[in-house]
């Protein structure tokens, strides 16, 4: 039998098995169990910790890690990401690897503490200056979080890029049964800084943003022909097509389950991946399919536009409408999501797309 | 009889640092101490953001180019996964003391096993010359024409003295580079933060006084004499906390 456990706390252990050698970072809720737990367990493995005096020093730090080549994470939540977007941006130019997550509360500015996924844009765009993206990882329960914790850092390291590991309040909050996975012992990295220059680095004045834009884009299609994640169900005979992730994601599996039972012919995807996003598991959509529906924690509805320009993409021959149901915070229950669907079909409420 | 002086074998390729700049001085005796303490394969540089930037062109060494102001969290993410490793911040005043004045105090306040060496030339350089936290009081710079309003801008401040007074660091200096006898000075100031990280005594700082000819308007021999007469008065040289004061501690 699983051991309860919550979710911060797994997410935490997770990342010290999958060899985590350093985190820095800096207080917030609802992400702050991260870091305290981390605070003892990483000197009781002769690891590093440090509670940095900013979110921009702790990213900054994590950046100084990631350059010699260790794992390195760290965790904050909606405005302190925000904090770290200079060294989020820097760590991608420079092509090092690290893990950054976001515990996402909802809210502009400061925000409030509710469980939110209001951070969908920025994660997914980048977040920070220039022409550059994450991978980003949205699991939707404590035992998918610990089991995506080693894949995030293998992925960081197999592109050279940020993995953005995108949990929302309440899953950090949340407690529930989660087998942890095997400890892994990481190599350092062959690209890393080791004081001996065995690894040419170009200096930015030498560097080709030409030749460097080429590459740039190799990697980001590599990226999205190989490691778009995500679970699909009902979605071969479907009329309507649940898209939602994290734990509104969760949410609606079950209520694609009582819609189905009342004889509606709805389906879902749940995207793993956020970016790349999953293209592929539209494609194994209903032909005819009639619409799709998005599932989000935000006011203003951002996942429905990613479903948008995907099935602008996938059902090149017409345009499939695309509607969001935003419960702005917190997770949608069975009966928002069907209460939406009621709307939609009594055409009471208006397509995005 | 005359010493032969080698080109330390870490500066490979010639800089592009204007006429008269005090960056190349520093720059070689830094290269020299890490030669002479060994650790010419086990050096990382973080590098600032404006003329210290330049460093990463000449150097043959790991470096890494940090966000403006960051060096000192950049240094100790990498000195704390390999802290055998000598790592070394290259900055200037603009990059340390106004957009980095948190992480470098935070870097010393934590007495961080790092060595910071920052070129205060007293105005910010790469951008063509404008006011930084140490520009004097009077002086023109293209964000204060009229000269430093003090009054308006606050005074300078004594980064190496101020750590070395408040915190608990391991070695804190000025030195310049307007004689030979000054130069000498330096590098032993240089050596000695270098060995305090070595020997894991903590946080060293080396504040370079620095001419900017082409900012200040001067020909390089003026800039020079601009550093006695005007900069030392206001920025003493010497040692501010020595390393046998933390190990008596």
């Amino acid at each position: 039998m699983a051991d309860m456990i919550k979710g911060n706390v797994a997410i935490a252990e997770a990342a010290v098995r999958a060899g985590v050698q350093f985190y820095a970072g800096y207080p917030i809720t609802p992400s702050t169990e991260i870091m305290e737990y981390l605070s003892g367990r990483l000197p009781e493995l002769g690891r590093s910790f440090v509670q940095a005096e900013s979110e921009v020093s702790g990213i900054n730090m994590v950046m100084g890690a990631a350059a010699c080549g260790f794992r390195a994470l760290t965790a904050s939540s909606g405005p302190g990401i925000s904090l770290k977007q200079e060294g989020i941006s820097c760590i991608s130019d420079e092509e090092l690897a690290c893990v950054v997550i976001n515990v996402v509360r909802y809210g502009n500015g400061l925000g409030t503490l509710y469980s939110s996924q209001c951070d969908y844009f920025r994660e997914t765009r980048g977040g920070g200056n220039g022409d550059y993206r994450c991978i980003v990882l949205t699991p939707e329960s404590i035992q998918e979080a610990v089991d995506l914790m080693a894949p995030a850092f293998e992925l960081a390291e197999k592109y050279r890029i940020v993995t953005v590991f995108m949990t929302e309040g309440a899953l950090g909050q949340m407690m529930e049964p989660c087998v942890l996975p095997d400890f892994i012992e990481p190599e350092r990295h062959s690209w890393a800084l080791n004081g001996k220059y065995t690894y040419k680095k170009i200096g930015i004045f030498d560097r080709n943003s030409m030749t460097e834009a080429v590459a740039l884009n190799e990697k980001h299609a590599l990226i999205k022909e190989n490691e778009q994640r995500w679970e699909s169900g009902h979605v071969e005979d479907a009329d309507y097509v649940f898209v939602a992730y994290g734990l509104p994601g969760r949410s609606v599996k079950g209520a694609v389950k009582e819609l189905r039972k009342e004889g509606h012919k709805v389906g879902f995807i749940r995207p793993i991946t956020t970016w790349p996003f999953p293209e592929n598991g539209f494609k194994e959509v209903n032909q005819n399919v009639k619409g799709f529906i998005t599932v989000e924690a935000s006011a203003t509805g951002q996942l429905v536009d990613d479903v948008a320009l995907t099935a602008k993409r996938v059902f090149r021959e017409r345009n499939v409408p695309a509607w969001s149901l935003c419960c702005v915070y917190g997770v949608p229950s069975l009966k928002f999501t069907k209460d939406g669907f009621a709307r939609i079909m009594n055409n009471e409420l208006k397509e995005a797309y | 009889m005359a010493k032969e002086r080698k080109v330390p074998a870490l500066i490979d390729n010639p800089m592009s640092f204007c006429a008269g700049c005090g960056h190349g001085i520093v720059i070689r005796l830094v290269a020299e101490c890490i030669e002479e303490l060994n650790q010419q394969d086990n050096i990382i540089f973080p590098i600032g953001v404006g003329c210290s930037s330049l460093l990463g062109g000449g150097m043959v060494a790991d470096r890494l180019h940090c966000p403006h102001g960051r060096a000192a969290s950049v240094a100790t993410g990498m000195k704390r996964v390999t802290p055998d490793t000598t790592i070394i911040t290259y900055q200037g005043d603009g990059d340390a003391y106004n957009i980095g004045i948190s992480e470098s105090l935070n870097a010393a306040y934590r007495n961080e096993n790092i060595t910071v060496i920052t070129i205060n030339n007293t105005n910010f350089g790469m951008t063509g010359g404008q006011m930084s936290w140490t520009s004097l009081p009077d002086q023109k710079t293209t964000t204060s024409p009229k000269g430093r309003d003090s009054g308006a801008t606050g005074l300078p401040f004594r980064f190496p003295e101020m750590v070395a007074g408040q915190f608990d660091v391991a070695y804190a200096a000025r030195g310049t580079v307007t004689s030979p006898k000054n130069v000498n000075k330096l590098k032993k100031y240089i050596k000695n933060g270098l060995e305090a990280q070595i020997n894991g005594e903590g946080y060293s700082i080396i504040e370079v006084l620095s001419p900017c000819p082409t900012n200040w308007g001067l020909n390089p021999v003026k800039a020079m004499e601009q550093i006695e007469e005007q900069l030392i008065p206001y920025y003493p040289l010497g040692v501010f906390k020595n390393r046998k004061e933390k190990q008596d501690a």
